[in-house]
């Protein structure tokens, strides 16, 4: 009984030390692969970085007035002017694909101003609210 | 183990039969069994305490060791940790309101030499001389065979120029990391951004420092590592400074003009959107400042921050918006304007003239001389001294450059009561371009005082109240009615509703004595849209001559007016303000306070 135990023993001490030196193994890969990672981070960041600055340099205001008067034949851009500026009631409403309203009870109005025009009972209403 | 007993009956039998007490016997037995155990108890702590002893003497030794190797190990980054995330640039980048990059870092290296590893040293010095045309081959040749181990090269190297110095295939020349300061807009806001430069410099890292501007003035947030993935905002719009910058070259060179000022500020935030000045320089290749000559007429020098001139009539509308905030007159009082005044050996005049009376607000819109002083007569030097600080004419002003806080207003330490006249319409004051913009800010924001800056700002500014809201919007109505009828008329801008006061100074001559004859500094400052301020603009051309017609004209209303409303014809839009159709004034109206 007393050398099983001790046979127990002792192979529970060899499974543990292999157990604590592969663990030891795994971390230090695992810390490597970190670094590695850590330094590709930086070196993409870098990257990241320079390319912006290459963004910012290529899109300069100076660079892109000459692309622009370079390529006016073809873009024909000019510079923003306030008529340019538009209003949401300019833009055509979308068609809607609908069923033709049957006008079948059309209202005489007094107006002068719209005496050639008809109105619709439901318009009469919004506007003798 | 065998015991012997304490009492053992064939020596007692025998001390019995001696007549002998055999107690004597059993107290004997005791002592030795005593001593036996004595002897086994010390030897049992002798082991304990060899024990206790070696085991200290472990720890101690473990101890010891592993200081002297902490004590002798490189020094290394925790690794766990996110680093990397943090510790990213030496210095934050710089980005306008809308994020774009106006400085930058930039990997790049610099370039030094070994002598003592130089294998041939003359081919060497013939071929970097071959890469760098600003260099000596005998000069290098003399370094390189000199007694010194070391020497600097270039501090830069572009990438090209690196691999033609790594061809050379030289062991002797070492490339050195460097990180230097990007400006990827060139000339863009070049004044603002002022440059930067190495400070120290070692062999594997130099530190970048701000010399000029902004960069200098925000050098410590810059470099701190705690803000270094922060980029710092400036209240600058990329596009819009490019549109003015390009408007007012344009301007500076039709009208022969020496220098020029630009400043587009947000009249609640009081943030600078642009800030101009010409001629300017490349901050990646910042010149070195003049040593000899008028420092002002160096590209260096910012004429809108640093600029301090006498800035003429655009002064006129303090001295009447003053006045008709203390009561002492409205829009439509009639004010002597019978000329000239004569004030001992001095006369004050007009540009024409303009009859016997005009009211105040033609006084404005004509800009007379002679009416805005008989109003600043009314007002006095006191209180005018008093209004023109609360403006911040006075003193320097705030803006985050650090060129901004060395500039002192100009002004007359006896303020006489001619003093008093002619700064009324902005004679014997000299002040920036930017103190003005601050001021007219500050009557278009409803005479809240608005503090100019250059950070992007999240929330209005709520400054003091310098005059009541009240006579600011007059004093707008008047601004708008110079526009509408007066010597701005130029800088009608359909749909912005310009309203403004131009300003024609004779420049004084640099050694004294005087003012020149055919020298002006030509000022226009304004705001739009007249009836709801958002923006105020102040363009000032040095010297411009306007030759188109038969004979040069020099006042504002031909040289820097056009050229605002061209600015504010292009940035308008730009910064989404959408053209109104202006507010009628209602006729037959006569408000009962005035």
């Amino acid at each position: 009984m007393r050398s099983l135990f001790y046979m127990f023993t002792a192979l529970s001490v060899i499974a543990l030390a292999f157990w604590a030196y592969h663990e030891n193994y795994r971390t230090q890969e695992a810390q490597a692969r970190a670094s590695e990672l850590q330094r590709e981070i930086a070196h993409t960041r870098q990257r990241l970085r320079m390319l912006r600055a290459e963004w910012a340099y290529l899109n300069r205001p100076e660079r892109l007035r000459d692309l622009v008067e370079l390529n006016y034949d073809r873009l024909e851009l000019m510079p923003l002017e306030p008529y340019q500026f538009g209003k949401i009631d300019q833009v055509a409403y979308p068609r809607l694909e609908t069923q033709p309203l049957t006008i079948t009870d059309p209202v005489d109005v007094s107006n002068p101003d719209l005496s050639g025009m008809r109105l619709l009972p439901g318009q009469i209403k919004e506007t003798s609210r | 183990m065998i015991r012997t007993p304490l009492r053992p009956l064939a020596r007692i039998l025998q001390a019995r039969a001696r007549g002998e007490n055999p107690d004597a016997i059993e107290r004997e037995n005791i002592r030795h069994r005593h001593e036996e155990m004595q002897g086994r108890a010390r030897t049992r702590a002798e082991g304990r305490l060899l024990v206790l002893g070696l085991f200290f003497f472990c720890a101690f030794a473990v101890i010891g060791g592993r200081m002297g190797v902490l004590a002798n190990t490189e020094p290394a980054e925790p690794r766990a940790s996110v680093a990397g995330a943090d510790i990213l640039a030496q210095r934050a980048d710089i980005v306008d309101r809308k994020g774009r990059i106006l400085a930058t870092n930039f990997e790049t290296h610099s370039l030094y030499v070994q002598t003592e590893e130089l294998i041939e040293p003359e081919r060497t010095a013939e071929a970097l001389a071959e890469i760098f045309p600003e260099m000596d081959k005998a000069d290098l040749l003399a370094k390189f065979t000199g007694k010194s181990k070391f020497h600097w090269i270039r501090k830069k190297l572009s990438p090209e120029q690196k691999q033609a110095v790594h061809d050379i295939g030289e062991p002797g020349l070492h490339f050195g990391p460097r990180e230097t300061r990007l400006y990827p807009n060139g000339r863009l806001a070049a004044h603002v951004l002022g440059g930067a430069s190495f400070g120290r410099e070692g062999v594997w890292a130099a530190e970048v420092i701000g010399v000029a501007g902004i960069e200098k003035y925000f050098d410590e947030r810059l470099r701190d590592p705690a803000h270094g993935n922060q980029p710092l905002q400036l209240s600058l719009d990329l596009s819009v400074q490019a549109a003015v910058e390009r408007v007012l070259a344009g301007g500076m060179t039709l009208l022969n003009a020496k220098g020029a000022a630009a400043i587009l500020m947000d009249v609640q935030t009081g943030e600078l959107i642009a800030l101009a000045s010409l001629p300017d320089f490349d901050p990646n290749d910042r010149p070195r400042p003049p040593t000899e000559g008028n420092p002002s007429d160096s590209p260096l020098f910012n004429r809108a921050v640093q600029g301090v001139y006498e800035l003429g009539s655009t002064f006129k509308i303090f001295t009447v918006a003053q006045a008709m905030d203390l009561g002492l007159i409205n829009a439509s009082t009639v004010i002597d304007t019978r000329g000239p005044i004569r004030w001992g050996k001095h006369t004050l005049n007009d540009y024409h003239n303009y009859g016997p009376s005009l009211t105040a607000t033609q006084v404005i819109v004509k800009s007379s001389n002679i009416g805005t002083a008989r109003i600043a007569q009314q007002v006095g030097g006191v209180r005018q001294k008093e209004f023109l600080g609360k403006l911040g004419l006075m003193e320097p002003t705030r803006i985050e450059m650090v060129e901004a806080a060395g500039v002192n207003p100009l002004w007359p330490s006896n303020w006489s009561e001619l003093s008093t006249m002619t700064i009324s319409y902005g004679h014997g004051i000299s002040t920036s371009p930017l103190h003005l913009a601050a001021a007219y800010a500050t009557i278009a924001n409803g005479g809240r005082k608005v503090t100019p800056t250059l950070v992007r700002q999240s929330a209005p500014q709520r400054g003091e109240q310098v005059m009541s809201e009240q006579s600011a919007a007059r004093s707008m109505a008047m601004l708008r009615q110079v526009v509408t009828e007066g010597t701005a008329s130029l800088a009608e801008v359909p749909g912005y509703a310009v309203g403004g006061k131009t300003g024609t100074a004779d420049k004084p001559k640099e050694r004294g004595g005087g003012y020149y004859e055919d020298k002006v500094i030509a000022t226009f400052a304004g705001a739009f849209p007249a009836h709801d301020p958002r923006y105020v603009i102040v363009v000032s051309l040095d010297e411009p001559v306007e030759t188109s017609g038969s004979e040069p004209r020099r006042t504002a209303g031909f040289t820097a007016v056009p050229v605002a409303a061209e600015i504010i014809r292009r940035v308008a839009p730009l910064m989404g303000l959408r053209p109104e159709i202006e507010p009628g004034r209602l006729t037959g109206i006569t408000l009962a306070s005035e």
